[in-house]
């Protein structure tokens, strides 16, 4: 009876998840989906101009304004990462990881707002003054997303490292190999899907990250042409005409949330149950 | 340079554990030399100790003389090259998540050798001694955890083989295996010690018996007899030894 009971509210607990995901689901389709035919989908995913006072919705500018944004992250953010974290596993002595572990978590938990303002404060004017132009940039953005995928990427490459057999290693060392050899040749290889399972994480991050990119991008809804021009992305395309749009122009904003979902779900799918770490 | 490998009045420490207690033995070129004993008595330290893997532990601590080919194990020796030298299996086999050919080739690489043709060369003479060249030669490109327990053994003996070690520390390899693996790598071990200086700890009374020339007996960290296997098999000198053997303890 009792067990009846239990199962009834962990059923119920599990329902509310499922439900939710499905309403927004609902949500983001039921309207979304008609304002892509509404604009015509091909000039809706192909448009190179977002001029909504003259009826033009083409989000072309906006998606690869944050495949190049997202891309830069990955670029600087991945090698850094991964890096860190088999310097934390392996070589990092115990003392300095006192310091670094909870460092790398305090990253993490700080709000993006507080990135933004670091990146207006300190990487704008450091782009401005180093390569011209108004500082706000692929280059910037890409910049403040890095480091806000870093602790993702440190923390599952670090503990994905920890998680390999030991007896790798020491096979490795009674071949003759050096610390160094045995632990990018023999260690880090097992290590790899649960790595790459924190790269996908924290390109999932970068994708759908808003409020630090909003202030640091410059938002023009052109296509760049460099990466020192600046960019909007689907994220800061949403938030930037919330406050004011109505009807056509709103609902191709809510399409605009369909594609950035369906980026995201594709990124989620890619670390599908069979590799992810926690399942090794 | 010889591969003879001698130790004298070794103490071996883990923290305040003292693990090994004044052991002194010769461990002949060319011959196989099996350690026995109960659990705990130090076998794998002893092991371990040969080829500095103990190094690894916090605490550890060789007090005495460990020299292989004459030269002092624990006086300013490259570590690598020791264990180029003195090459190792253990219990568990340990293949690398990578293909065979890889796991094969990683030693040599490790010590510098990129010529596909002797990286080659270097992988089939391996897996040829190690007795397991005709059962993976169709599939070298597959993982080698495909392989079955005794496999992955041989494997790993190959592993240490294409190094070009003078010497190989066998950590009770076969205790993972069935009787048919066991038989295989004890064949193959037997061929290997015309070349090689081998040693093998065993919890096999028979084993020990089957294939070595010398056997040691350990006993809570103490050495207590070595000598030419048939002997100590047969007339123990000591008490101990006896009953260890004969099964009434351990
Ligand atoms: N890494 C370690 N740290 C601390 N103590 C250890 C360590 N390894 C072994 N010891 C201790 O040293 C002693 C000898 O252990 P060892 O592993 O050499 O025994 P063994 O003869 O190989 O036993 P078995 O037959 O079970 O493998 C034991 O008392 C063990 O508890
Ligand atoms: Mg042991």
């Amino acid at each position: 009876m009792k067990d009846k009971v239990m199962r009834a509210v962990f059923l119920a607990a599990a329902c509310v998840c499922i439900v939710c995901v499905a309403l927004i689901c609902v949500f983001l389709f039921v309207n979304g989906i008609p304002a892509i035919g509404e604009i015509g989908a091909l000039r809706f995913f192909l448009g190179t101009r977002w001029k909504p006072g003259q009826g033009l919705y083409g989000i072309a500018p906006m998606i690869l304004g944050s495949v190049y944004v997202t891309a830069g992250a990955v670029a600087l953010g991945v090698p850094t990462g991964v890096l860190t974290g088999i310097f934390m596993a392996r070589f990092c002595p115990a003392r300095l990881h006192r310091l670094l572990g909870p460092a790398v978590s305090l990253l993490a938990g700080i709000p993006s707002v507080i990135y933004g303002f670091f990146g207006i404060t300190v990487l704008v004017p450091a782009v401005r003054g180093l390569f011209g132009g108004s500082g706000k940039s692929i280059l910037t953005a890409s910049v403040i997303l890095a480091l806000m995928i870093l602790p993702t990427i440190i923390s599952v490459s670090e503990a994905s490292i920890r998680a390999v057999p030991v007896h790798y290693y020491e096979g490795s060392l009674a071949l003759g190999a050096t610390h160094e050899r045995s632990v990018f040749s023999a260690v880090v290889p097992d290590a790899r899907s649960g790595i790459t399972a924190g790269v996908v994480l924290g390109i999932g991050r970068a994708v759908g990250e808003t409020m630090a990119v909003v202030m640091v991008a410059g938002n023009q809804p052109i296509i760049p042409r460099g990466i020192l021009e600046g960019v909007r992305t689907l994220t800061a395309n949403i938030v930037i005409d919330m406050g004011y749009a109505t009807d056509l122009h709103r609902r191709a904003l809510i399409a605009t949330a369909v594609v950035l979902f369906v980026f995201i779900l594709a990124i989620n799918l890619l670390v599908s149950p069979g590799s992810r770490p926690a399942a090794k | 340079m010889g591969a003879e490998i001698e130790i004298s009045n070794l103490s071996v420490y883990y923290g305040a554990v003292r693990a090994l207690t004044d052991v002194s033995l010769n461990i002949p070129e060319h011959g196989i030399t099996a350690f026995i004993g109960p659990s705990g008595c130090g076998k794998s330290t002893l092991l371990k100790t040969i080829n500095r893997m103990n190094d690894l532990v916090e605490g550890f601590r060789a007090e005495g003389g460990v020299t292989v080919g004459g030269r002092d194990v624990y006086g300013g020796i490259d570590v690598t090259q020791l264990r180029k030298r003195v090459g190792m299996v253990f219990q568990k086999p340990n293949p690398f998540p990578m293909s065979i050919f890889d796991n094969v080739a990683y030693g040599p690489r490790t010590h510098g050798v990129r010529a596909r043709a002797k990286l080659e060369a270097a992988v089939e003479k391996s897996l040829r001694d190690a007795a397991i060249w005709d059962e993976v030669k169709d599939r070298l490109r597959r993982s080698a955890l495909s392989l079955s327990g005794g496999q992955q053994q041989r494997l790993c003996i190959a592993r240490a083989l294409a190094v070009g070690p003078q010497a190989l520390l066998l950590d009770e390899p076969t205790s993972a295996l069935d009787p048919i693996s066991t038989s295989k790598i004890e064949d193959l071990v037997t061929q290997l010690k015309a070349e090689y200086t081998i040693v093998i700890v065993t919890h096999n009374m028979q084993q020990a018996a089957r294939i070595s020339d010398r056997t040691a007996f350990f006993l809570l960290g103490e050495l207590i007899e070595h000598g030419a296997t048939e002997e100590l098999f047969s007339m123990p000198s000591q008490k101990k030894t006896e009953d260890y053997i004969t099964g009434r303890f351990g």
